[in-house]
């Protein structure tokens, strides 16, 4: 089955992207509205945290005023603790965290899309090197998806090295000469380390992905499985490597945003989020090319297993979410506890919403098997799993860098516009340049008369 | 309608001609009573007709019992009948301290949801220690496949038919001997 990229989806594609470029750019524009001049008569008018009452507001000034205050030395983000040398006014502080707004918005948009990607990477060679039978019909789908690891990838570093310290804390010179704390993490947290370690990742990640494609295509017009072996022998390879660099890039792209903070599940709990977002964009551009008749050899069985790991990850998520929030909530030690005070303080919403949809949402809906053969159910429990993850990327940034003046708004709608059409259109480009069945693989005939 | 006294046993030895029998059995609407297997024959239930299991429905319900359980029981002990201060834990409402008996609370959610299962499916499957075994040939926990028919004065009809399927062995058997 051929697949060509329609108009239709190029133009919609190019709307998000334009729709994007614009939100983003009156995000930053908006930003620098703000200046030092004008900061004060800024946040008098009421529009400091867009949205969030007097409370925030008192609550802040107090940690600023005490600041022999644990909680303000050592919450996550550097501003607050950056006071401890050099007084910053509470209007400075508010300024940096205004400024920030556009650039965490991008970096949490282009990170949420690229993950995907990367998650349908990781899925992918879990199939080669189990030899999954069920799932070859669906490999030309999840190899589109994964197109966009490099060009998706290059974004989040260009994001990370765009944003630098609005996003990064410790990219700051004048911060880590205030900061012991940072400073003894200078040997892993520096930015020519930094971005090296982006770019092997990335060229690890990619390179796997290059040969696989390459050798599932030519495994198309060849007798005999040498390319089939070959290709289960790098995804056993790339599994390994996979799993080494995914933990160290969540704590460079990620955990670094809190430099005073660290977490030793943390590289799982990014992967499981990861691993679902990415199954869920499999399931739902496999129903979508389905509704147009593409994936006749993909029967309602294979919508139902992906069905079942979207429900099974979704609880894995949670299970790595709990253990995390519990083990830390529970000990209560000022070190770690304030990422959490931070986020349940000032995230309330987004912060439990996001457990609520992540978790609650997909076990009432998923539990059912009838309604993991339903596509239209599949697909709304895969959108209400995307918003959550997106918010769960949204909380473990935004309160390291805008703290408690986050909002959803122009700059994230624009930012995640921006990175869907250009996932769009990099996908779907992918997946019209190649048959949808990868017909010469051993297990096609197992994966075509799949049936649960 | 007076009860069948007679039944008929066809007996086969391999479970791919088993399920084209019972399919060709079907076709000619006659009602079979009850096969017999030594392992699980996938697919058997859905030729046979026989209505899907509603033992997922009651799991998920035992678990909701399970988990109002730990729910109830924890917030009479821990925060109603008396709250301490343990560790400076907050136990001023069940919501507060939470985090903390999630794990009961999972736990004695699947605890409840297996266990009664479980026991529904015995209850269900009349399955006891001391039970008798109901076995019309002992032949069929090892390699033998039986269907049972009820014969309504139509043995020949039966007899033939079953021949045709490939049953190995016909038997007419009087229904009383293993009444269950």
């Amino acid at each position: 089955m051929e697949y060509k990229i329609s108009n239709r989806l190029k133009l919609t594609a190019l709307i998000l992207f334009i729709v994007g470029l614009a939100g983003v750019g009156y995000g930053f524009y908006s930003a620098h509205q703000v200046t030092e001049d004008n900061i004060a008569e800024y946040m008098n008018d009421g529009h400091h945290g867009e949205g969030h009452g007097e409370e925030a507001h008192g609550e802040e000034a107090h940690q600023d005023g005490g600041n022999s205050n644990i909680i303000a030395s050592v919450e996550g983000d550097g501003d607050a603790h950056a006071e401890e040398s050099h007084e910053m006014t509470h209007e400075e502080h508010a300024l940096h965290q205004i400024h920030n707004r556009p650039y965490a918005a991008l970096y949490v948009a282009a990170f949420f899309f690229f993950m995907i990607a990367l998650g349908v990477l990781a899925f992918y060679a879990i199939q080669y090197a189990s030899q999954a039978g069920w799932s070859p019909v669906l490999f030309r789908v999840m190899e589109g998806i994964t197109a966009y690891v490099l060009p998706g990838g290059i974004l989040v570093l260009l994001a990370a090295a765009l944003g630098d310290s609005h996003i990064f804390i410790w990219m700051d010179p004048e911060v880590v000469a205030h900061d012991e704390i940072i400073q003894a993490k200078e040997s892993w947290l520096n930015k020519g380390w930094f971005f090296a370690r982006g770019i092997i990742f990335l060229a690890g990640w990619s390179a796997y992905r290059y040969f696989s494609r390459k050798f599932s295509l030519a495994q198309d017009s060849v007798d005999g499985n040498s390319n089939f072996k070959k290709n289960f022998r790098i995804s056993a390879g790339f599994l390994v490597f996979y799993i080494y660099t995914e933990s160290m890039m969540s704590w460079d792209w990620i955990m670094s945003v809190d430099p005073h903070w660290f977490s030793t599940l943390f590289g799982w709990y990014v992967f499981a989020s990861m691993f679902v977002s990415g199954i869920t964009v499999i399931a739902l551009i496999t129903i979508y090319l389905k509704s147009k008749g593409l994936l006749e050899f993909v029967n309602d069985s294979h919508l139902h297993d992906l069905a079942k790991f979207m429900f099974g990850i979704s609880i894995f998520w949670t299970y790595l979410w709990f253990s995390q929030f519990m083990l830390i909530w529970y000990s209560n030690i000022p070190e770690e506890v304030t990422y959490f005070v931070a986020r349940i303080e000032d995230y309330t919403l987004p912060f439990f919403g996001m457990v609520a949809m992540n978790f609650l949402f997909p076990l009432l809906l998923l539990m059912n098997s009838d309604y993991k053969r339903i596509p239209w159910f599949v697909v709304m429990a895969g959108v209400v799993i995307l918003c959550g993850h997106y918010l769960d990327v949204f909380n473990m940034i935004m309160p390291a860098t805008v703290s408690e003046r986050w909002f959803i708004g122009a700059p994230e709608l624009g930012a995640i516009c921006l990175f869907a059409g250009i996932f769009l259109f990099v996908v779907f480009t992918a997946l019209s340049k190649a048959p949808l069945l990868a017909k010469g693989n051993p297990f096609l005939k197992e994966s075509e008369n799949f049936h649960y | 309608m007076e009860a069948a006294s007679k039944v008929i046993h066809a007996i086969y030895n391999d479970d791919d001609v088993l399920m084209s029998a019972v399919k060709s059995v079907k076709a000619e609407k006659h009602h079979i009573e009850e096969i017999y297997t030594p392992f699980p024959v996938h697919g058997l239930d859905k030729i046979m007709g026989l209505a899907p299991t509603r033992l997922a429905i009651c799991a998920f319900l035992y678990g909701c019992v399970g988990i109002t359980v730990a729910t109830v029981m924890m917030n009479f002990i821990m925060i109603e009948d008396w709250p301490q201060d343990i560790g400076g834990k907050p136990s001023f409402s069940y919501l507060e301290n939470m985090p903390a008996f999630v794990p009961i609370m999972f736990e004695l959610t699947v605890f409840f949801a297996a266990h009664l299962m479980v026991i529904t499916f015995y209850l269900r499957s009349r399955m006891w220690p001391f039970k008798k075994a109901e076995n019309p040939d002992p032949r069929t926990t090892d390699d033998m496949f039986l269907m049972e028919i009820a014969i309504h004065d139509n043995e020949a009809d039966l007899t033939n038919l079953l021949k045709q399927t490939g049953a190995v062995e016909i038997n007419i058997v009087d229904k009383d001997e293993d009444a269950h």
